[in-house]
């Protein structure tokens, strides 16, 4: 299926949901978002690109592969969870540090948040992996 | 067989052999040095480990556990050593070696153990240890057998235990041994006393080879040598003795407890001295003195006096000290000449003058003869026996009598008549055993003879603290070799003359003995094939019942079963709650329309026949879910379905393409039954959530999530939070879940072969 | 709207299940797919529906103020949507493969593992 109007918006349309889907992720702490929803709509976004064009251009575009992606979100999961234990806490206890705090206005940074990035990273490779290889299957 | 000596190429094989030696090795050392402390009194020490299911890794190291853990290491010490000349050059023994220290390890923590639940943890090590070390000839359909019978009676024998463990902590409040030792009075009053004991003894009667769970013992000589020296002296089978002294001061000293054992124990002996004299493989001989061993313990542990309790603490160690040297002198014939059929040998001191030094100490110290500290063991068995009040006198003494008797017998076939004589010929020509083979046999050897003479220092030192342990008071304990002209003695005597007696006449008891086996009807190894093969025939049966490999048929069963326990369970209990928001006044009309909604799309992808049209209705019916959760407040859940939802869309409808037409509706038919079932999940699910929806709402756990999300995981979508903090543990669970799934499904699409999809007809 | 919504629930079971139970295996999907759905919803009910209140807490606040929305029950559908796509895309590549492996998608024709034996046969 090679359609330039689809090709050309999709390509417009994927980089938006990606960028939307980062910042779905970031802000899932405090309003609705979060890892799960993150990853979907970040799989959404090379799922549309794959549609319109193929795998092998999206796979490009991915530059790596999916499956390795869904690993890593599981280490870096795992790697917010064991955090924790360095600070001598029970596995898997948030880890806050607030930078640059100033009143009422800081940068929070969190062993959460780590965990919610790999969260992203597994939806998203995980799904990936599925549809590169129903697409490239069939 | 693994019983030949191999060509040396392994110096005392290897690094692996080192690091086995050296472990119990050091343990052993260590122990020793905190030996003078324990003498005075019990230590506890202990780290949390599930706090909240009372689980501690806590040890206890009294009198009973110092004087297990000396026997572990101190025997271990000797088996090592002598397993890295006997086995060093096997191409397994690296595997032998960790098996064996597992089950070092195993026994260890068992006797170490305050806490219950790890108690019953290192219990399960030793098992499942044993089980790897008594196959580890797997190439041997024998050795196999073996091992999975001895599995399957100890497991099973744990698991028993394993409930005993919990109610025994539910009674008492805690799993702690060192709290629980203390409440004896109210366990023994406590109405589930009996159904504990029971349970317990369940479980150390499997292990410690009990009549009628003995036959996995002699079946276990299916292993090496140093094993079966190890597990049958020191370790495996004393870990059910070691069981029933450490509980002795929280469920002993009833009558329940004292008939028990002593019956079990006394028949036990008794039935394996006598067929100790039928075997003629000596090693069979020494497995079934095992037993007796095993069965006088338990007798003497069950009668409870405080003579008796020493009197088993002592036969104890005089035990593993002279099993575990008639083991490995065993080996060390077997090896020099090819055989252990007691028959065929004799006149083995001439060329192999140490071994036969060492099974003369072990086997004199066996037949309780002077000065040897099997003689004080067999003195104080008989003043504990006469001790005793009532038939319980008579009982436990004459069955210590005729074990002794048996004793002093088995101690001649094994030791006397190998080595005395004319040399005959054997299989191989023989020779002396090489020193790392001989030093632990003559070592043990030689401590039955010290102990024998000065028994002052194993009575203060070991047996003494080990008594008060398991007795719960502290009453004086004196070993001595001469108690005097009493009736002990005079029976003692009378042991020797009976002894000498079978001894003489034993070829001829034996043959006896195999004639009658021949005719008799009761064989516990055969019993228990015919049981296995009960069992496998029984899981056929019902396999083919209720699993005959229709995918129709499973889920019909599955949902069915749904229907009538969850359903009947319903009616039965009277569950009903009344119907929530009963009338439909208020229900706006977008509500109408996403109910409605959802139900047609149900409706559709179970009513169309084709494909697309059925895609349609899924679709339909899980966006018009996601439409409620947006409803009801539940944003994230909301967008979560809704993406997911066109994913599925998209995914069934590529591989569609792929895949047939569902078939026309002149091919299908209504089926009722499945109609039946499906109407009633649904009913029953109907009516569920109306009760669950009709009740009061605890609102607890929410209120937590509400209340410390912020100040405490300082996130402002509780949801998230609850996703990423609080349960943070599940959730890493489920995307382990969803990338494993991931693969697999990767894995099943590659390299698929390729079909045509059908046309439609 | 809480008795419609049990209502609707017992379709979708009801309809899935009947799904579940056909021989052929396109079917079964999609009755697994309305399944999760429904069980779904079930779960979420069960949590109580509360319209128009999120479980968020505004800005400055350190609890949500007046009552929102469980969300408790909202966490744990939200990760059962995701595990039961993880289910339905995996069952989805057995289904595929099954088919271009045995060339059928009729469940009692796939007997590559336990084939049926002739005692089975004598006995039906």
């Amino acid at each position: 299926m090679q359609s330039l109007i689809l090709t050309t918006t999709t390509r417009l349309l994927a980089a938006l949901l990606l960028m939307f889907s980062v910042y779905a992720l970031l802000r899932g702490h405090n309003l609705p978002g979060g890892g799960f929803i993150g990853g979907l709509i970040g799989a959404t976004a090379f799922i549309l690109y794959t549609i319109a064009t193929s795998v092998d251009e999206a796979q490009a575009a991915l530059r790596v592969d999916p499956s390795n992606l869904a690993m890593a979100g599981l280490g870096v999961a795992a790697l917010g969870g064991i955090g924790a234990g360095f600070a001598g806490d029970p596995f898997f206890t948030g880890q806050w540090l607030f930078l640059f705090r100033d009143g009422d206005s800081y940068v929070p940074l969190s062993t959460v948040l780590v965990f919610d990035i790999g969260v992203y990273m597994a939806v998203f490779g995980g799904i990936l992996t599925l549809v590169f290889a129903l697409e490239q299957e069939i | 067989m693994a019983d030949d000596y191999p060509s040396v190429d392994r110096v005392m094989g290897g690094p692996a052999g080192w690091i086995s030696i050296a472990f119990p090795t050091i343990l052993f050392l260590y122990f020793l040095g905190l030996l003078p402390e324990i003498a005075q009194g019990p230590q506890v020490h202990g780290i949390e480990w599930v706090p909240s299911l009372g689980v501690n890794l806590s040890v206890l190291l009294d009198g009973l556990s110092m004087t297990f853990v000396l026997l572990i290491t101190g025997i271990g010490a000797a088996v090592t050593l002598y397993s890295a000349r006997y086995l060093g050059n096997h191409p397994d023994y690296p595997r032998f070696v960790s098996y064996l220290l597992m089950f070092m390890i195993g026994m260890l923590g068992l006797v170490l153990a305050d806490n219950l639940i790890m108690l019953f943890v290192f219990w399960e090590i030793t098992t499942i240890a044993s089980y790897l070390l008594i196959g580890f000839n797997a190439d041997n359909a024998n050795a196999r057998r073996s091992a999975l019978q001895a599995l399957l009676v100890t497991g099973t024998g744990g698991l028993i235990l394993l409930a005993g463990l919990i109610v025994l902590g539910t009674v008492a409040g805690t799993f702690e041994l060192s709290q629980i030792l203390t409440m004896g009075d109210m366990i023994r009053a406590h109405p589930w006393y009996l159904a504990i004991l029971l349970l317990f003894l369940a479980g150390a009667f499997t292990k410690s080879a009990q009549v009628p769970f003995h036959f996995w013992l002699p079946n276990a000589m299916a292993a090496p040598t140093p094993v079966s020296a190890y597990l049958h002296s020191a370790t495996m089978v004393k870990a059910g003795i070691f069981l029933m002294a450490r509980m002795n001061p929280a469920l002993g000293g009833t009558d329940a407890w004292f008939w028990i054992l002593t019956l079990f124990g006394g028949v036990t002996a008794v039935f394996a001295s006598v067929m100790a004299m039928r075997q003629t493989d000596i090693k069979q001989v020494l497995a079934y003195t095992t037993l007796m061993a095993l069965g006088t313990l338990t007798m003497f542990i069950g009668a409870g006096t405080h003579y008796a309790i020493m009197a088993a603490m002592l036969f104890l160690v005089v035990h593993s000290l002279y099993k575990a040297a008639l083991f490995l002198m065993i080996g060390i014939v077997d090896h020099a000449t090819g055989t252990r059929e007691a028959a065929v040998l004799g006149g083995l001191s001439k060329v192999m003058p140490l071994t036969g030094l060492a099974a003369a100490l072990a086997a004199i110290s066996m037949a309780g003869i002077p000065p040897m500290v099997g003689f004080i063991g067999k003195e104080f068995m008989y003043k504990a026996g006469l001790g005793l009040e009532g038939f319980g006198a008579f009982w436990v003494t004459m069955m210590a009598f005729a074990a002794s008797v048996m004793m002093f017998a088995v101690g001649g076939i094994v030791a006397l008549k190998p080595f005395r004589g004319d040399l005959r010929p054997t299989p191989k020509a023989p020779h002396e055993g090489p020193w790392p083979m001989l030093a632990g046999p003559l070592v043990l050897g030689a401590l039955s003879l010290i102990f024998g003479l000065v028994p002052g220092v194993l009575g203060y030192y070991l047996v003494g603290p080990a008594t008060h342990a398991v007795f719960g008071q502290v009453l004086p304990v004196e070993l001595y070799l001469w108690g005097g002209i009493n009736m002990a003695l005079i029976l003692s005597l009378l042991t020797f003359l009976a002894g000498w007696l079978v001894y003489r006449r034993h070829q001829s008891i034996r043959d006896r003995l195999a004639a009658f086996e021949a005719r008799s009807p009761i064989d516990f190894d055969a019993g228990w094939d015919r049981l296995l093969d009960g069992f496998k025939a029984f899981a056929a049966w019902q396999t083919r019942l209720i699993q005959n490999g229709s995918l129709q048929r499973y889920m019909a069963v599955m949902f069915a079963t749904f229907v009538v326990m969850v359903g009947g369970t319903y009616l039965l209990k009277g569950a009903f709650q009344g119907v929530p928001g009963l009338s439909a006044d208020g229900v706006h009309p977008v509500q109408w329309t996403v109910l409605g909604l959802i139900v047609a799309g149900a409706i559709l992808t179970v009513w169309t026949h084709s494909r697309m049209t059925a895609i349609a209705g899924m679709g339909a019916a899980g966006i018009g879910v996601s439409l409620i959760f947006i409803m009801f407040s539940a944003p994230d859940v909301a967008i979560t379905q809704l993406l997911v939802e066109v994913l599925v869309v998209v995914l069934v409808s590529i591989v569609m393409l792929r895949l047939p037409y569902l078939p026309r509706r002149s091919k299908t038919r209504f089926r009722t039954g499945h109609a039946v079932i499906a109407g009633g999940t649904g009913l029953v699910t109907t009516f569920l959530l109306m009760s669950v929806m009709a009740t009061d709402f605890d609102r607890r756990l929410t209120t937590f999530f509400e209340v410390t999300s912020y100040p405490e995981a300082h996130g402002r979508n509780i949801v998230n939070v609850i996703l990423v903090d609080f349960r943070a543990m599940d959730t890493f669970g489920e995307i382990v879940v969803v990338a494993i799934a991931a693969i697999a499904a990767f894995a099943l699409l590659r390299g698929a072969p390729r079909r045509k999809p059908e046309e439609e007809s | 709207m809480e008795l419609l919504l049990a209502l609707s629930v017992g379709v979708l079971v009801a309809a899935s299940v009947y799904l579940m139970l056909d021989r052929n295996i396109l079917r079964f999907l999609f009755g697994l797919a309305l399944l999760s759905n429904a069980v779904n919803l079930m779960i979420f009910a069960s949590g109580r529906l509360t319209p128009g209140a999120p479980p968020l807490i505004d800005a400055g606040e350190y609890a949500p103020t007046g009552v929102v929305a469980n969300a408790l029950p909202q966490a744990l559908v939200l990760t059962a949507i995701v595990i039961g796509f993880g289910l339905l895309a995996f069952t989805l590549a057995l289904v595929y493969r099954t088919f271009m492996t045995l060339g059928t998608v009729n469940s009692d024709e796939m007997r590559v593992a336990e084939p049926v034996d002739a005692g089975k046969e004598a006995g039906k």
